[in-house]
């Protein structure tokens, strides 16, 4: 095993298939402590799929996902998965649209999750404190009060990303952030993005080749289910079959 | 759902109970002011109803479940004091017998079944009336909601629950008088049922039961348990990606609403005077969320509202046209569902319950 120390998320052999159809195909990936890694791919390429098993929605026909040291997260369900610190952003933003973003990301907030304590739990200083925070980093903080099915789409990708840091988790999986937004919206995403990356690990997919080039990080290249290439995103954008696959369509 | 709203209806409901009450009482029969008792009994029923209403509210309106069978809990409730008031008649029964109640004796039983023990002490009836709805509740959503069972199929099995009940406690060997059910009661804690003081003694407590239902209500679904059950109800599987568990939300909520329902039942069996197998058909529980969809749900007070005006429609409604009652209730429940989506609560807020329609504010690709 080529796995060492300053591995976060180890995929080994995925393979998911949906009747018949191969959407990962023996998929492995190796992401260190602290990395930020783009994966990109044409639609279908098994993205979203990918993150569906590492966050245990979907569960792989064979293969490992190990989280940490040692963790096996194909044997977990998705609270359990939450628990150990991996927060995932779904490429359809999906915030809690009735409450106020103030209540989104009281709810995101890492702690308790049990009725038992929900129910009697009162606000602290604390996480009031650490709400201002993410307000702030979120750029949502004139919006606290707002009901979060108000807001803008750009806005409730940001709020949902602010959900994520507020679980503070160890991972962020990223599906897609910057569809549908403009370009200075775009920009201030990827800035938000390498800000949570100085204390958290992420995975960012994107399409959007301007935006990964902007975030400057090694970048994984799917095509029906596995790797085609991995690399700095001139690597990858040199690289014959990525260009083929890209382009040759 | 607003404080000041909910702060109203407990005051209606409560003040409007006392003056009924009084009414009863203190005013001589003859006087302009005198209330007749089954007005007084009428009323009370009302507010039994608008308990089970709650309880469905608190499920449907706030965790998204859409129990068609609330209505068993609530007969439940009322089958467990019912079994405390037959064996508070003692001798003077038809039969005369101190142990078995008449229907007993007329089955030629010889001795009292097991699970009729205890039911002459108040305390145990009581615990009953919470417990074993409360217990079905948690055996029945620990099985659906562990299993992923929402929707359409959950409101289905729901409904087969309490038709397998209603067939169950339709049969003599059940021991629970068939279908006949349970009737004939003198006193319920020592107080005659006939007398006008009991009836209005038990307006009074049934508004104050509703009162605090009400309050935990409110409590509940304002707490922060209250915000991820909304959340739940809406999104759930972003709840489950956040690290919360939607099924325990789910159950908890559920048992907490059926225990309210079966208090509901054993409220309403004294002041009705009998409990039979019909209080688990299917209808009932059908008519029970129509109380709470044309009160609007996931207010809580709209809930109260709606099972006390269509209550008060089917009464004067079945006197004159009976046969059409069922159309009306059906008409009444398309109508709201198509013009008033927030139900009357949502007509009187106007805060516009009904989902919005937002420009397109997404720019383009
Ligand atoms: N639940 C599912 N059932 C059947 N096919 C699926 C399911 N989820 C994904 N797929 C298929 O798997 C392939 C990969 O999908 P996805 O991971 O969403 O791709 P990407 O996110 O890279 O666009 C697609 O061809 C998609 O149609
Ligand atoms: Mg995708």
């Amino acid at each position: 095993m080529k796995q060492h120390q300053d591995t976060l998320l180890y995929l080994d052999g995925v393979n998911v298939s949906f009747d018949g159809f191969r959407a990962l195909n023996a998929l492995s990936l190796v992401l260190e402590k602290g990395e930020m890694r783009a994966v990109i791919g044409p639609n279908g390429a098994g993205k979203t799929t990918m993150m569906d098993v590492i966050t245990g929605k979907t569960r792989p026909d064979s293969g490992r996902v190990v989280f940490g040291n040692s963790t096996d997260l194909t044997k977990l369900d998705e609270p359990d998965i939450a628990a150990l610190g991996i927060g995932r952003k779904f490429q359809k933003p999906t915030v809690f649209e009735p409450h106020s973003v103030w209540d989104n990301l009281l709810l995101a907030l890492a702690g308790d999750r049990r009725p038992r304590f929900t129910l009697w739990a009162r606000p602290q200083s604390e996480e009031r404190d650490r709400i201002e925070e993410i307000l702030l980093t979120a750029r949502l903080a004139e919006h606290r009060h707002r009901r979060a099915g108000d807001l803008s789409h750009g806005q409730k990708q940001w709020l949902e990303i602010g959900m994520l840091l507020a679980q503070e988790p160890q991972l962020l999986l990223v599906d897609e952030p910057v569809a549908g937004m403009t370009d200075s919206e775009t920009e201030q995403t990827a800035e938000l993005l390498r800000e949570i990356n100085r204390t958290r690990s992420v995975v960012v997919v994107e399409h959007d080749m301007a935006f990964v080039r902007a975030l400057g990080v090694k970048v994984t290249v799917l095509h029906e289910g596995s790797v085609l290439s991995e690399g700095s995103i001139d690597h990858v954008s040199d690289d014959p079959r990525v260009i083929e696959v890209y382009l040759g369509r | 759902m607003s404080r000041v709203s909910l702060n109203l209806c407990l005051l209606a409901v409560l003040g409007g109970a006392g003056l009924l009450a009084i009414g009863n009482v203190a005013m001589p029969e003859g006087s302009a002011y005198h209330v007749p008792t089954y007005a007084v009994s009428l009323a009370g029923k009302y507010l039994c109803y608008a308990m089970l209403a709650v309880a469905v509210d608190l499920v449907w309106g706030f965790a998204g479940i859409l129990s068609l069978g609330h209505a068993a809990f609530f007969a439940l409730g009322g089958y467990a004091m019912g079994m405390y008031l037959m064996r508070q008649i003692g001798t003077r029964g038809v039969y005369g017998n101190a142990i078995l109640p008449d229907f007993m004796v007329f089955l030629n039983y010889k001795e009292l079944p097991w699970y009729w023990h205890g039911f002459d002490n108040p305390a145990f009836a009581i615990v009953m009336v919470l417990l074993v709805p409360g217990v079905l509740a948690l055996v029945f959503g620990w099985l659906a909601f562990r299993s992923r069972v929402s929707g359409v199929y959950l409101s289905i099995i729901t409904q087969a629950l309490t038709y397998a009940l209603l067939l169950a406690f339709f049969r003599n060997d059940m021991g629970l008088g068939g279908n006949n059910g349970l009737t004939d009661f003198k006193d319920m804690f020592g107080f005659a049922l006939q007398a006008d003081a009991t009836r209005s003694g038990l307006l009074v407590a049934t508004a104050i039961f509703l009162a605090v239902q009400l309050l935990v209500a409110r409590y509940v679904v304002t707490s922060r348990f209250g915000k991820v059950l909304i959340a739940v109800r809406d999104t759930e599987s972003r709840t489950r990606f956040l690290g919360y568990r939607p099924e325990a939300y789910k159950l908890f909520v559920f048992v907490l609403s059926a225990v309210m329902a079966g208090i509901g039942g054993a409220l309403y069996v004294p002041q009705i005077g009998i409990i039979n197998p019909g209080e688990f058909s299917p209808a009932n529980s059908i008519e029970s969320v129509i109380w709470v969809a044309v009160g609007g749900r996931g207010t809580l007070v709209g809930a109260v509202i709606g099972a006390v005006l269509v209550n008060f429609g089917k009464t004067i409604f079945t006197g004159a046209l009976p046969e059409l009652w069922l159309f009306a209730l059906g008409a009444m429940f398309i109508l709201v569902t198509l013009l008033l989506p927030g139900g009357i609560l949502g007509l009187l807020s106007r805060q516009g319950r009904a989902p919005k329609i937002t420009p397109a504010a997404e720019p383009a690709e």
